[in-house]
């Protein structure tokens, strides 16, 4: 019986290896992620949306009749170890294009290396210095932090909310919100009426917003990712804050409702669709990728697709787009990829160009309310 | 809202993160006074504490009183473990080699906890309720006043061992002289595992009652460890109000800082007043300076 089974094995590797070799070759596509390491809650879910997409191109056939291979690597999340693995990549690996790395450190870090070689690059990082000024070889797909500032300051603007009070968290994204929430103040008409900040640890911050309670702004932003951002919204509850708070679209994920409990409710925040990809009105472009893309997700992985898997679904879907346009050389790559229109994806609606290598405008995002632990879409 | 009533706002908020600190910073005093050591994972039991909490209710689904009473177990075996597999077995202990091992052993017990529960914050229900109670205008949640009763008896509980049991008054012979206890028949080593597991099991508690309030998850023991160890030098590293009080201090330094002048500099306050205090009275702000005879 074992005999059997070990001769029939050895006989349908032998098809499969007939079947590799008579086939073209593949195309290699490489991938970096820090799956582990402090990011590894962006690299985990952008991995298995990666290689999600790419057995999918495999199933179906692939690109005009060649097989797609996905070459991952782990960076850990560190600049140095991406830089190495980008380099293995290209010299040993020999793909004709990158996708990754999961931060903009690493981003920034790999980005001279991929421009000496001569290889398209869709990083999933959100910062903005990634693609301004325009590098011909990089792209990217998680939207930019300004089009969400923009998202808040339209509806302030909107509701005659023109006073704020800003609480940012003293790390990389809370200086990054800050300084576009600063930017951006005087062309939406909004007056920042204190801006203060609070540790990425802290576990307390009744006395910032007792301070806020006691000047005159209409609404609070704060701008960080969790546990912060809820901790704010206990206190304000606690502290019996009135007035609309608003966070940013670093909380977009139901554990910071969990985390936040009821002081959850009735709070805005601007967010990608993912997560109200099932009430989008039907006419939403990006509807029917959306949900496929979340079930799809969710089959294969028993959690719902989030953004950050949104992130390396469009890199990847993009690549393809490109891929099926003309060669595969990384040059004729990296020339269609500028020629991507209107591509609906999970993070937004991507047209590159030549001097938009991000792709997205303002409309990636849409303003959420938390109520009874739900996101509902505000008009 | 206005000045007066900010202050008082202030006060309360400080004083409450101020009586967390202090509960912490004792898990350090105690230790340090029976042994000597400065125990940099102490921290990381306050982080078991709630981090157990949460699996054993959230994840198992046992009952709270359980879950509360099987996080302190657990956590106390982890302490005495911690104390038998890398305190003891030191042939000559420094100070030196005493504190990098106990800064090792905090770094194992996170990473640890970080692979077994992962690196999400989980939040634990209140005890009672979330409805926040008005005082003189400002506010305080019903889960500070359980943080205050806790301290108040931990303090009493602390009091009363070192001071009218025998084991108690052992364990401060054991800090006095070691050579010295150990000649009049005190078993040194029982005396040095007993502290820690007194202050696991503390640890544990506190990490217990903060975590409604200040969410866990596996990285929460540093900045508080920290802060209790600032609580406890302010104090002087006595294992009763000499502590408290370090821990109020600092608790409402911290957030008058933070409301009156700038909240970036709230970290930096604390750490500040430990380096000063370190300079001009590393006594302790309210114990009198030891002389020491030659």
């Amino acid at each position: 019986m074992k005999r059997s089974v070990v001769t029939c094995s050895l006989f349908v590797l032998t098809l499969v290896w007939f079947a590799v070799c008579s086939a073209a070759q593949p195309i290699k596509i490489g991938a970096l992620f820090s799956v582990t390491g402090p990011p590894s809650f962006l690299g985990e879910p952008e991995r298995n949306a990666a290689q999600m997409v790419a057995d999918g191109i495999n199933k179906s056939g692939g690109i005009k009749g060649r097989s797609v291979q996905l070459i991952t690597y782990d960076t850990g999340g560190d600049a140095t170890k991406a830089v190495q693995l980008a380099n293995k990549l290209i010299k040993d690996d020999k793909v004709v294009a990158i996708i990754g790395p999961s931060t903009t450190g690493e981003t920034m870090a790999v980005m001279p290396v991929v421009e000496k070689a001569g290889v398209p690059l869709i990083s999933c990082a959100a910062g903005r210095k990634i693609t301004e000024p325009v590098n011909k070889w990089v792209f990217k797909t998680a939207q930019n932090d300004n089009l969400a500032v923009a998202k808040i300051y339209e509806y302030l603007q909107k509701k005659k909310l023109n006073r704020v009070a800003l609480l940012t968290v003293s790390d990389g994204f809370g200086s990054s919100g800050r300084e576009q929430l600063k930017a951006q103040a005087a062309t939406h008409g909004i007056q920042i009426l204190y801006d203060e900040t609070y540790g990425p640890k802290d576990t307390d911050m009744t006395a910032q917003l007792t301070k806020i309670k006691g000047i005159k702004a209409d609404a609070v932003i704060c701008w960080g990712t969790n546990p912060g951002p809820a901790v704010v919204a206990r206190n304000a509850k606690q502290l019996g804050l009135k007035l609309p708070l608003f966070m940013s679209h670093g909380v977009s994920s139901k554990k910071f409702i969990e985390l936040a409990g009821d002081a959850a409710e009735g709070i805005f925040l601007p967010s990608g669709k993912v997560i109200v990809a099932d009430v989008l009105p039907d006419a939403d472009p990006q509807k029917k990728g959306l949900m496929s893309f979340v079930k799809e997700y969710q089959k294969l992985h028993k959690v719902e697709g989030d953004h950050f898997g949104g992130h390396a679904w469009d890199a990847m879907m993009l690549l393809k787009g490109a891929l099926e346009k003309g060669d595969d050389t990384p040059a004729a790559i990296a020339a269609n990829l500028e020629r991507s229109k209107a591509f609906h994806g999970i993070g937004g609606s991507f047209t590159y160009s030549s001097t938009d290598h991000a792709g997205l405008t303002k409309d990636a995002f849409v303003l959420v309310e938390v109520k009874n632990r739900d996101w509902v879409l505000v008009k | 809202m206005d000045l007066l009533q900010q202050l008082t706002q202030y006060a309360f908020s400080g004083l409450s993160t101020g009586a967390i600190y202090a509960l912490i910073g004792l898990g350090f005093a105690i230790i340090y006074n029976a042994t000597g050591i400065i125990n940099f994972a102490q921290g990381e039991f306050v982080m078991l504490g709630g981090v157990l909490t949460h699996f054993f209710l959230i994840v198992l689904k046992l009952p709270a009183g359980v879950a509360m009473g099987g996080a302190v177990i657990a956590t106390t075996v982890i302490g005495a473990l911690f104390e038998r597999l890398t305190i003891r077995p030191l042939k000559r202990p420094t100070p030196l080699s005493l504190v990098i091992i106990t800064i090792g052993g905090s770094i194992f017990i996170r990473g640890v906890a970080m692979l077994v529960w992962g690196k999400d914050t989980q939040s634990l229900p209140p005890f009672s309720g979330e409805e926040p109670i008005t005082l003189a205008g400002a506010t305080v949640m019903p889960q500070h006043l359980w943080i205050f009763g806790i301290t108040l008896l931990v303090i009493a509980a602390n009091k009363f061992f070192f001071y009218y049991t025998i084991r108690g008054k052992a364990m401060r012979a054991c800090s006095f002289n070691r050579t010295a206890a150990s000649l009049v028949g005190i078993d040194v080593r029982k005396m040095v595992l007993l502290s820690f597991v007194i202050s696991s099991a503390m640890g544990a508690m506190a990490g217990i009652i903060i975590a409604p309030l200040t969410m866990t998850a596996y990285d929460v023991g540093v900045m508080l460890g920290l802060k209790g160890f600032c609580a406890a030098i302010i104090g002087g590293m006595s294992s009763g109000f000499g502590t408290v009080l370090g821990g109020l201090l600092l608790g409402l330094l911290e957030s008058l800082g933070a409301g009156l002048i700038s909240s970036g500099y709230k970290d930096a306050i604390a750490f500040i007043i430990l380096l000063l205090i370190l300079f001009i009275r590393p006594q302790g702000l309210f114990s009198k300076a030891q002389t020491e005879r030659v």
